[in-house]
């Protein structure tokens, strides 16, 4: 180019963008004061900031803590003992069986990549629209969503030990019932599937005992 | 309290004759108009940065210290007397604590000569803008005692940079002062700034005096490119001069951290700070002085006066002000090759023309 277009454009090309950036001074501006007009903060739909589980759907099934790529949901669970009725979720009515002790997610570590959610059978972990929940120490983020208190999940867990326990008392007596009734044929015999399921599983023994 | 003063006179005349006290008195008194103003100026100065820049960028700015923001300065400049005042420990100890102070000395030293209004003039020079352009180059000693004494890889290039591009912007800055003051015949700031009263017809830039002998009519109308000319080259000379965008390559952020200011903190940082938007007033109002007429009323006699001249004179600087931070914020920064392309083969050549052409119109007038 030559000496002087390249001079004329150099200064029309700067003309040029001062017009663009003097035309924004007094345009509307776009900040938005963070905390003052609280309701202006509508969050787009599928918003993804702090988890809520609804624990009184939760079927304690494990599957999201799972899912968590970064392993910040803790689950704990005790089976339930056969007489207790845990009773049913309320959306799709599934049947609930293990009592759930521990339900922690640390949100600190948590990446909200909603993976948790969409595994879930019962939709009981969910996002929410809540963003502000920052904390002075870490162990305040984790969050604690377990319904039972210490000694409630203590009583749960002897329950099924002592259930277990007689459970398999039961077993050694049913298996010594066996050889004594049928003392000619060697153990080695007898098919594997012919303990009856009602013994050999504490889970098929669904009718009251004691 | 009247009595204090007298008991105080009395003692200090015991020492020193009356004249010398008046002296002493009267410059405090002229150095303190141009310090204070340049505090003040500096305050106004970095919220007008900060507010223009958000604007410019549909922002909001600083939005929270005071009504609107505007106590976001004195804030910052609390948070900077805080500030510890680090010394790297390989650094040239004497050499890095004294560049701050000259920077602000150059750009403080500069006002001096700057005639605010017809009723002050902190030192009225028959060589005014020649003072104002040596004081300009001090800075450049500044940077380099910043650069060297820092003994840090960022601030000696930007120091090196920073020399390179000031000594060869003074060249064509002084070219277009020099087309002033051939037309003029004066280097005389207030001389200058008497021959453009009148009115904004008067001003230099649009062809200068009217009214005078030889002014007029067809001279007018050659010296208008003429004086178009200089203008724009002053303007972006004083650019560089001021180390702004887009000729900012000494400070760099982008490439050298912060430049020749890299390693200082706390005051130090803060007297470079100031000193940089001096300098942004000081080029401003010498290019005001020069071409728009100083503190003379664009409107004539109207509005005119000693008052009035220092709100026309502090105007006309901070709309150049304005102008270098509109610039600041639109245009990016040129290269290294590019800053000294511009200044060695378009300025400084345009600059040598328009000398010529006021040289002749010059003789032509007389
Ligand atoms: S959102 Fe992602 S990171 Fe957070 S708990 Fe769920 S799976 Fe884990
Ligand atoms: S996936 Fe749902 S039901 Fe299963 S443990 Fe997690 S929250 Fe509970």
């Amino acid at each position: 180019m030559g000496y002087f277009s390249d001079i004329t454009r150099g200064l029309s090309t700067a003309v040029k963008g001062l017009t663009v950036v003097i035309r924004h001074l007094g345009r509307r501006k776009v900040t938005r004061q963070y905390p003052e007009p609280k309701n202006e903060y509508i969050l787009p739909e599928r918003a993804r900031n702090r988890l809520y589980v609804n624990m009184d759907d939760c079927i304690g099934c494990d599957k999201c803590a799972r899912a968590c790529p970064v392993d910040c949901i803790e689950i704990e669970t005790v089976k339930s003992i056969p007489e207790e009725d845990l009773g049913v979720t309320t959306r799709f009515a599934k049947k609930k069986s293990l009592w759930v002790t521990k339900f922690d997610i640390d949100m600190a570590k948590c990446c909200y990549c909603s993976l948790c959610v969409w595994p879930c059978p019962t939709e009981c972990i969910v996002m929410t629209e809540v963003f502000e929940f920052s904390e002075p120490k870490r162990e305040n983020l984790i969050y604690h969503y377990a319904t039972m208190d210490a000694a409630e999940a203590e009583l749960h867990r002897q329950n099924r030990a002592n259930y277990e326990a007689q459970a398999n008392v039961q077993r050694a007596k049913q298996a010594a019932d066996r050889a004594a009734n049928a003392p000619a044929g060697p153990p080695s015999s007898t098919p594997p599937s012919s303990p009856p399921p009602s013994a050999a599983s504490p889970w098929a023994n669904k009718g009251p005992k004691h | 309290m009247t009595a204090i003063y007298q008991a105080l006179y009395e003692f200090i005349s015991r020492f020193f004759s009356p004249s010398i006290i008046t002296l002493v008195v009267t410059t405090l008194v002229y150095a303190a108009i141009p310090l204070v103003f340049i505090l003040v100026y500096g305050l106004v100065a970095i919220l007008g940065e900060m507010k223009i820049s958000a604007w410019l960028q549909d922002r909001l700015g600083p939005m929270r210290t005071g009504p609107k923001g505007i106590l976001q300065p004195i804030a910052d400049i609390l948070k900077l007397l805080q500030k510890e005042d680090t010394t790297p420990r390989a650094a040239d100890r004497p050499l890095y604590r004294l560049a701050p102070w000259v920077a602000f000395i150059g750009s403080y030293a500069a006002f001096a000569a700057l005639p605010f209004s017809v009723a002050y003039i902190g030192a009225r020079l028959n060589t005014g803008i020649f003072y104002i352009l040596s004081m300009g180059s001090l800075v450049v000693v500044s940077i380099l005692l910043a650069g060297w004494g820092s003994d840090n890889k960022y601030s000696m290039i930007g120091a090196m940079r920073s020399v390179a591009q000031i000594i060869s912007y003074e060249i064509p800055v002084a070219l277009a002062v020099i087309t002033v003051v051939v037309i003029a015949g004066s280097m005389d700031l207030q001389t200058i700034t008497d021959l453009q009263a009148g009115g904004i017809n008067n001003w230099f830039l649009l062809g200068g005096p009217k009214h005078l002998e030889g002014f007029g009519g067809s001279t007018n109308f050659v010296l208008v490119p003429v004086m178009l000319v200089a203008f724009a080259i002053y303007f972006i000379g004083s650019l560089a001069e001021t180390n702004r965008v887009p000729f900012d390559v000494p400070e760099a952020e982008s490439e050298l951290v912060a430049g020749y200011h890299t390693e200082y903190s706390g005051m130090k940082f803060a007297l470079f700070f100031l000193s940089e938007y001096a300098s942004m007033f000081a080029v401003g109002s010498v290019a005001s002085i020069l071409f728009l007429g100083g503190w003379q009323s664009p409107l004539g006699d109207t509005m005119n006066g000693p008052a009035m001249g220092f709100l026309w004179f502090i105007l006309k600087g901070l709309s150049f002000v304005f102008a270098q931070i509109w610039i600041r914020w639109t245009l990016p920064r040129f290269r290294v090759d590019q800053v000294m392309r511009i200044c060695w083969k378009v300025l400084i050549p345009f600059g040598l023309t328009a000398v010529a052409a006021a040289s002749v119109i010059a003789v032509a007038i007389q």
